[in-house]
């Protein structure tokens, strides 16, 4: 049955595409199908749909998640750092890293390890003259990060540009660069990258071999992948909780915050019709990373996946 | 009782199979009764910590006029100019106006006021949000005509889009449509308000909006895109709205 036009007039404003009816009329579907949310599309439409949902919820992109994860993605992202483990000099990729809570982690875990690095040198130089730490320290603190540095790159203008206001009003700017890019394609040479992350971000990729091809080209030999995205929960019990969370809450929350249902529906669906664990890990060898793993946060609602290009 | 667990959990395919639950008419989305409760809890809480979020007031509207709605519809069926209204489903839009037209009538005629009403107050008819969460066709074209009469009602009552204006059309439109947004609107809008405008909100504007309400027929069965030409006294008088008292808004 379609659906019916409320009133009796060139209504433009009140129609919505229906999704099925367009293809139905062009007959032949240009390009393989693939799923957006419980939806199937092509991949071009795909890629355009995706586009326009984060566009749409860039501005509220940080307060949803406070608010749907009740604050918890912050940890996830702590821990996700946290295995990272960098060392002051490490050149950072964040893919789909948007509004930024990687890159400015990465910082943050950085210039701490540089500070403490700066002070056990400090201690052992206990017999230098006053000049001699003064000058030591000068040099030092003009090089708080150590040479690391970390490029964030995003396919959504939109996103981008809410990670760099926030950058500017947090104060972040050395060792931070924008980059507008896609995960199916880098503009990025071959093995420049000691570490690549991507947060949150592959499930929106419409083509996740060429993203994890793509991750292993600009890695150096040695660096790792880190993968950190919701996936399967096997407990049953919690299964359904989670499902009735996500289905009957998160796209409440986001017409009462955002104004914006459908992007919302498209997040917990497209979460189902993510690969689990285990198809993960295997594509992530199809890529050809050695030593992959992955970690279970929260029973599987959020995992995080590495693996080490040799 | 199976399709709404299934469509709980997030099992929508199985559900569309099943008894094909899809949009009723293009900007539908269907929820269930849960949802429905979130959204009306929601909205609220939002629609008054953040005054301007006219998404969330109709968002109210549409999730809690389960009751209302089906009784204005009613209304409308038994009535002769109701019942074409609903057969003809017209629509006040931008593009359905004849703007120049309308400000040529002459001065104190239905069309001629609320063009100056819409100019003065900057406002257009095209920013009424469409219905969402009604799941029925009807109702959905009842609520959405109500949402374009509302401007209508304030030009009819003489009232502008000041926030004490904006209160009195819902005291009124409260008692005529019984919606429950409607009351919560009258109810809680004017804590906004400053000690002055509350009196004369309680000592003149309620109790003619409450009066006028009571003794006027129902609003939606006025057919107004045939009457544009009528003068807005007369269609007072004949709706059965009492003059707006003289105070400054």
């Amino acid at each position: 049955m379609a659906a019916v036009r409320l009133c009796r007039c060139r209504c433009r404003a009140l129609l919505s595409r229906v999704p099925g009816a367009p293809r139905a009329l062009r007959g032949l579907a240009a390009g393989p199908e693939v799923h957006f949310g419980f939806q199937s599309v092509t991949e071009e439409d795909r890629r355009e749909k995706i586009y326009q949902v984060f566009e749409s919820v860039a501005k509220k992109y940080d307060v949803m998640n406070d608010s749907m994860t009740l604050g918890i993605h912050r940890v996830w992202k702590d821990i996700l750092v946290h295995k990272m483990n960098p060392s002051p000099g490490t050149l950072l990729l964040d893919v789909a890293g948007g509004t930024g809570d990687i890159a400015f982690r990465f910082i943050n875990y950085v210039r701490a390890v540089r500070e403490r690095q700066l002070q056990r040198k400090l201690k052992h130089h206990q017999n230098l003259s006053w000049q001699e730490i003064f000058e030591n320290y000068q040099e030092d603190k003009s090089d708080s990060l150590g040479d690391s540095q970390v490029v964030v790159c995003d396919i959504n203008r939109e996103m981008l540009k809410v990670g760099k206001q926030k950058a500017q009003h947090l104060g972040y700017s050395k060792g931070l660069s924008w980059v507008l890019g896609n995960a199916e394609e880098l503009p990025f040479d071959d093995d420049m990258f000691d570490v690549y992350t991507i947060a949150f971000g592959i499930r929106n990729v419409t083509r996740i071999d060429l993203a994890l091809e793509e991750a292993y080209r600009v890695l150096k030999p040695g660096g790792r992948f880190l993968c950190l995205e919701f996936s399967h929960v096997s407990n049953p019990l919690l299964s359904r909780l989670y499902d009735l969370y996500s289905f009957q809450v998160i796209p409440v929350l986001g017409e009462v915050i955002a104004g914006d249902w459908k992007s919302y529906q498209y997040l917990v669906e497209s979460i189902r019709r993510f690969p689990p664990q285990e198809e993960l890990k295997a594509m992530i060898e199809d890529a050809g990373f050695f030593k992959v793993d992955y970690e279970n946060l929260n029973f599987g609602i959020v995992a995080i996946h590495s693996g080490f290009k040799l | 009782m199976r399709r709404l667990l299934l469509r709980a959990v997030g099992a929508e395919e199985e559900v569309e199979e099943e008894e094909g639950w899809h949009q009723l008419y293009p900007s539908h989305i269907p929820t269930s009764p849960l949802q429905k409760a979130l959204l009306a809890a929601g909205s609220a809480v939002m629609a008054l910590y953040d005054p301007y979020r006219h998404d969330m007031v109709a968002v109210l509207g549409e999730t809690t006029g389960c009751l209302a709605l089906p009784n204005l519809r009613d209304k409308m069926k038994h009535h002769p100019e109701g019942y074409r209204i609903l057969q003809e489903r017209p629509c006040i839009r931008l593009s359905t106006l004849d703007m120049s037209r309308l400000r040529g009538l002459p001065d104190g005629s239905l069309g001629r006021e609320y063009v100056r009403f819409l100019e003065d107050n900057k406002v257009s008819p095209d920013t009424r949000m469409p219905p969402k969460f009604v799941d029925d066709e009807e109702l959905a074209y009842v609520i959405q005509r109500y949402r374009e009469v509302h401007d209508l009602m304030h030009t009819l009552l003489g009232m502008p889009t000041n926030m004490l204006g904006e209160v009195v059309v819902k005291w009124f439109e409260a008692v005529q449509t019984g919606l429950p947004m409607c009351v919560l609107g009258a109810a809680f809008g004017p804590v906004r308000l400053s000690a002055r405008k509350l009196q004369v909100l309680a000592t003149e504007l309620v109790p003619w909006a409450i009066r006028s309400g009571l003794n006027a027929s129902c609003i939606l069965n006025v057919y107004y895109e045939q009457r544009w030409e009528q003068p807005v006294e007369s269609l007072r008088e004949e709706i059965g709205i009492f003059p707006p008292p003289a105070v400054r808004m």
